[in-house]
């Protein structure tokens, strides 16, 4: 693997950004989470790996409640996340979230899909929405396509514009679910590339991926995962490097090549 | 105050699981029958609401159905006399008895007693042909194919309208009635619909525009006309175009009706079928020297009509539904066969026409409803074929 | 059509009658052949069938008296004095009204019960299937002469009439309404409805506007609802309510004055309406599903909430599915309404391929221009829907 440098260290808050205090969940019978504990300072990358099926996309998932845990307690930026409707909207309004799929609006421009949230969520006037929006656009390096939809952009550029989108609504904390497993090889790195920027501007975020060139360059702990429990943590080179519980060694033997 | 990366402690960073978490079961307030309840009858105020709604409709209904059409019906008697209010002394549901006297009329109409034989032999011998067809685990179904498009028309011809030379007497179609004729008129449109229904899809997609125009205008013809005008033209119109010596019997004229019309919407429908086929396949078989026909025998139609399978038994429904119709133009099938025989003074009572009706409806739920079963049947099979 | 290995069209020395082109033309020419032959052959026989019957030929009979009376027009007619033409243009108005009662009903039941499949509430969705499936497996045929011979027919006579209000009775022989007499004033009412429209599109636009420039919304829908009703409302309590009834009275054997609902126009609007209402259930369940839930999710993900994200999302997505479908329903449903001739309810077909065909034995005439009307009604629709399409596809590379 070619050598990625470093990104410069950034400053972390002693703020908790996010807290999962033995978190467990299922679906029916199936005890998809099991006793998660973690917590995320402010401005601190996280990279979760692991197995499919090992519960990383349902952990997120929780974060901003597209999905339910039954036990434990998650709390984002301060607030309690429970079934009170006004708190999950204010969670949500804090945490973006960028889908493997994009899930942009195909009925919208790209301009509509990034101030859709900002019009209609933060009752923001049409042109300051759009001055945000084509600031973003610009940030990802796309500002040209703005009033293009999205099926006339490649799967890059619609990932870039999914994250754009997410960052018009000026969250604390971002959330990746697989952004780039359905990209072609040759458009994943520009997407890489948007997220590293990100990174560099001191933005907290939880990566599931399975690019573990970026995992080295970007994040502070790499967090592997495996039915449904945290079975290993560590910073990325002690994590790559040793190693210590068995099946985070076959995991990495496996992925690594 | 704010800390660099390096100064996060390394035991918060580090993390090794010294012993696996074995799977829990849920929590009680999840799991069983109360937490199903809770979770989908229960879990807001509007979803309580919307429940209570729904029990209320249900408990009104049901227990009426139930009382008309087994607690407060009446099983056996001769006349309207058991299914009188007035002559019982209670509240009657469903007059039974009429269904059991006028059973043989639905199902046979006005055949002739003794002829009765044939009408049993035919119900037979399709019944086996569509077995055949239809059980996928059946053996040589490309002769159930033959079988069922030319050994069994041919036959059911034979037996239902006569043939003097083998001895069995002519029964003129007047004398048809009920369920006979409501599958007689099914049969014949399903059997002719499907091949009459591919020439016309191939006949839409045909390079030569003669042909293409004239498919064409046919289905979207036929397609945009109510089936009762079709019926009129066929029975009114077809005596005026046809020399006086050839003058087509009544349920001749309807038969042609049907078919004709039962063939425009199936050809939509492989129509949609031969779309799907990808260009490869047609320039596949052109490559090695397939001519016209045959393409389409071996290669292209077999995979378009076991795509459209669920459609092409959708338009059967349809069909089976559309039978009723012919009632209109005065041939005699199973619901006309309710109908007269629900006026019958004989049994006249507040409850026959509703008993008669109640017999017809479940008639064509387990004809229509059977073959919607079989048509997502099939379509889960194809979708499981399409997984990897 | 063969081609050889090295991909060139076979050499020409092939027999011409093997030569594809030729034999195409001569496939034509054949077709062509048939069909103008078997089109002669009817033409002359039908010819030679009408002139020994004694029917006449042609379109005059447009203009002849027609003599006998229909049970509901929605225009003038009298059996003494109108054509067959006039006829016909009461069966027309009779098929639109009943076509268009009929889609609006649908439309409403089969969204209800369609988005009632796809409900979180186990026993709503499946009441909801249940329905769906035992209407959508039953002939239209049967609904009908269900409502109309098991249902309304057992209505009580004419002199046991049920009483639901003051001046409306319900019976066997129709559904009997008072029929409202508009008054001098009753113009102003009419003036304050079309100021509430012409305010209501004001208002909204003006809220929307407002919207962009500082992202404020106001309560657009209730405002709306209030300037349409409320408007006409007060329009009509100031005139001094200029609106009175004529009440229907009951007579032994009949009623005279108000207005009458026809047991056979009731009979087909329920029959047509909850049977085309299953299939739009359908045709609105399947438009809901197409929509992927990732949309749902990233909307949510936003900080959407789930009403705005139906409306914004979901819906508009939702309908280009929805609408091609639908429409073909509504063309089933007007097509569905000819079955008013198996319970005599006077629609085009019944009127015009009904009695005008018996009277005049004219069926060629006749059932032509039928088919013609439909045909137009079918095409018009399916010329309008491709127009739809074309403006609402997603646009895509």
């Amino acid at each position: 693997m070619s050598e990625t440098s470093r990104i410069k260290p950034t400053k972390l808050n002693t703020a908790v950004a996010v807290e999962l205090d033995r978190v467990n969940k299922w679906y029916g019978d199936f005890h998809v989470l099991r006793d998660i504990d973690l917590k995320v300072m402010g401005g601190e990358r996280i990279v979760i790996c692991g197995p499919s099926g090992s519960g990383k996309s349902t952990m997120i998932r929780c974060i901003n409640r597209l999905e339910e845990h039954q036990k434990g307690r998650i709390v984002v930026d301060g607030v309690e996340l429970t079934s009170d409707l006004k708190k999950i909207d204010e969670i949500r309004r804090e945490v973006g979230m960028v889908f493997q799929h994009f899930n942009l609006f195909p009925h919208l421009t790209v301009m509509e899909n990034c101030t859709l949230a900002p019009i209609w969520v933060r009752k923001m006037p049409k042109k300051d929405a759009e001055d945000i929006a084509m600031q973003y656009l610009r940030r990802v390096k796309i500002p040209e396509q703005a009033s293009k939809y999205p099926g006339q952009l490649s799967g890059g550029q619609q990932q870039r514009v999914a994250i754009a989108r997410a960052l018009c609504m000026n969250p604390k904390i971002m959330l990746f679910d697989e952004p780039t497993s359905a990209l072609d090889p040759e458009m994943v790195k520009e997407v890489l590339d948007t997220m590293v920027g990100l990174a560099e501007d001191g933005m907290t975020m939880l990566v599931v991926t399975h690019e573990m060139g970026f995992a080295r360059q970007v994040a502070n702990r790499i967090v592997f995962m495996d039915e449904g429990q945290i079975v290993e943590a560590n910073a990325p080179e002690e994590f790559f490097a040793h190693p210590k519980h068995e099946r985070t060694k076959l995991f990495l033997s496996q992925i690594l090549r | 105050m704010t800390m660099s990366e390096g100064e996060l402690a390394v035991a918060e960073l580090h993390f090794v699981r010294d012993r696996a978490i074995a799977p829990q079961p849920p929590p009680a307030s999840m799991t069983g029958a109360l937490g199903w309840v809770r979770a989908n009858l229960l879990s807001t105020p509007f979803n309580i609401a919307l429940t209570v709604i729904v029990v209320a409709l249900l408990a009104w209904v049901i227990p009426e159905l139930a009382k008309f059409l087994v607690f407060d019906a009446v099983w056996s008697g001769a006349d309207r006399d058991a299914c009188r209010e007035a002559v019982q002394h209670r509240e009657i549901g469903a007059c039974w008895p009429f269904v059991w006297e006028r059973l043989p009329y639905f199902v046979y109409g006005s055949y002739p007693i003794p002829e009765r034989w044939r009408v049993d032999a035919f119900f037979v011998m399709l019944a086996l042909g569509i077995v055949w067809l239809l059980w996928l685990e059946a053996p040589r179904r490309d002769i159930g194919v033959v079988y069922c498009f030319v050994v069994l028309p041919i036959a059911a011809f034979i037996l239902l309208h006569g043939f003097e030379a083998i001895g069995l007497p002519v029964v003129d179609t007047v004398l048809w009635g009920g369920m006979l004729v409501t599958i007689v008129v099914a049969s014949v449109g399903i059997v002719v619909s499907l091949p009459l229904g591919i020439l016309l899809a191939l006949g839409r997609r045909s390079h030569m525009p003669t042909v293409r125009l004239f498919s064409t205008l046919f289905i979207e013809f036929v397609r945009g006309v109510p089936l009762i005008t079709v019926l009129f033209m066929a029975s009114v119109m077809l005596p005026l175009f046809v020399p006086e010596r050839l003058e087509p019997d009544k349920l001749l004229r309807a038969l042609i009706g049907i078919a004709l019309f039962a063939s425009a919407y199936m050809a939509e429908v492989v129509r949609a079928g031969l779309q799907a086929i990808p260009k490869g396949q047609f320039e596949g078989a052109m490559a090695v020297g397939l001519g016209y026909w045959p393409m389409m025998r071996l290669i292209v139609l077999p995979q378009a009509l076991k795509i459209t399978i669920p459609n092409i038994v959708n338009t059967y429904i349809g069909l089976f539904k559309d039978t009723t119709l012919v009632f209109i133009v005065g041939i005699f099938d199973f619901l006309r066969a309710v109908e007269v025989a629900r006026i019958d003074p004989k049994w006249a009572t507040p409850v026959t026409s509703t008993t008669g009706y109640a017999v017809a409806a479940m008639f064509y739920l387990a004809f229509c409803y059977g073959m919607s079963r079989y048509a997502r049947a099939m379509e889960a099979r194809l979708a499981a074929g399409e997984k990897r | 059509m063969s081609i050889d290995v090295t991909g060139r069209p076979a050499p020409a020395t092939d027999a011409f009658y093997n030569d594809p082109k030729v034999r195409s033309f001569a496939y034509q020419i054949a077709l062509g052949v048939l069909v103008a032959v078997l089109v002669y052959g009817a033409v002359t026989n039908a010819i030679e069938h009408l002139e020994r019957a004694h029917i006449a030929s042609g379109f005059g009979f447009w203009d002849q008296a027609a003599g006998f009376d229909i049970s509901q027009t929605l225009i003038f007619y009298s059996s003494q004095v109108s054509t067959y033409g006039r006829a016909f243009w009461v069966g027309l108005l009779n098929t639109l009204l009943v076509a268009g009662i009929g889609i609006v009903l649908a439309t409403v039941l089969g969204f209800v019960v369609g988005i009632s499949r796809l409900s979180k509430n186990w026993l709503l969705a499946k009441t909801a299937g249940g329905y769906v499936e035992i209407i959508r497996n039953i002939p239209l045929l049967l609904q009908l002469l269900f409502w109309y011979n098991a249902v309304l027919k057992a209505l009580p006579e004419m002199r046991d009439s049920i009483v639901i209000a003051r001046g409306a009775y319900l019976n066997n022989r129709g559904l009997f309404l008072p029929q409202p007499v508009f008054l001098h004033g009753f113009g102003v009412v009419i003036a304050a409805a079309a100021v509430a429209v012409a305010a209501a599109v004001v208002f909204t636009l003006a809220a929307r506007r407002r919207q962009k420039h500082t992202g404020k919304r106001l309560p657009v829908a209730a405002v709306v609802l209030a300037l349409l009703i409320g408007l006409p409302l007060v329009g009509f309590v100031l005139k001094g309510l200029p609106l009175t009834f004529n009440y229907p009275e009951v007579g032994r054997f009949n009623i005279a004055g108000g207005v009458e609902v026809l047991p056979e126009f009731a009979a087909l609007l329920f029959g047509l309406s909850i049977y085309t209402a299953a299939f739009i259930a359908e045709v609105v369940r399947a438009g809901i599903l197409a929509v992927s839930r990732g949309q749902i999710e990233a909307a949510y993900s936003l900080g959407l909430r789930p009403r705005p994200t139906l409306r914004l999302i979901v819906v508009p997505q939702a309908m280009r599915v929805i609408i091609p479908p639908l429409t073909s329903q509504y063309l089933n449903l007007t097509k569905n309404s000819t079955l008013a001739v198996a319970i005599g309810y006077p629609d085009l077909v019944q009127v015009f391929t009904g009695t005008v065909l018996n009277q005049t034995g004219q069926a060629v005439e006749v059932v032509a221009i039928t088919m013609l009307v439909y045909l137009t009604i079918s095409l018009v629709t399916s010329l309008l829907m491709n127009i739809y399409n074309r403006r609402v596809a997603l646009v895509e590379r």
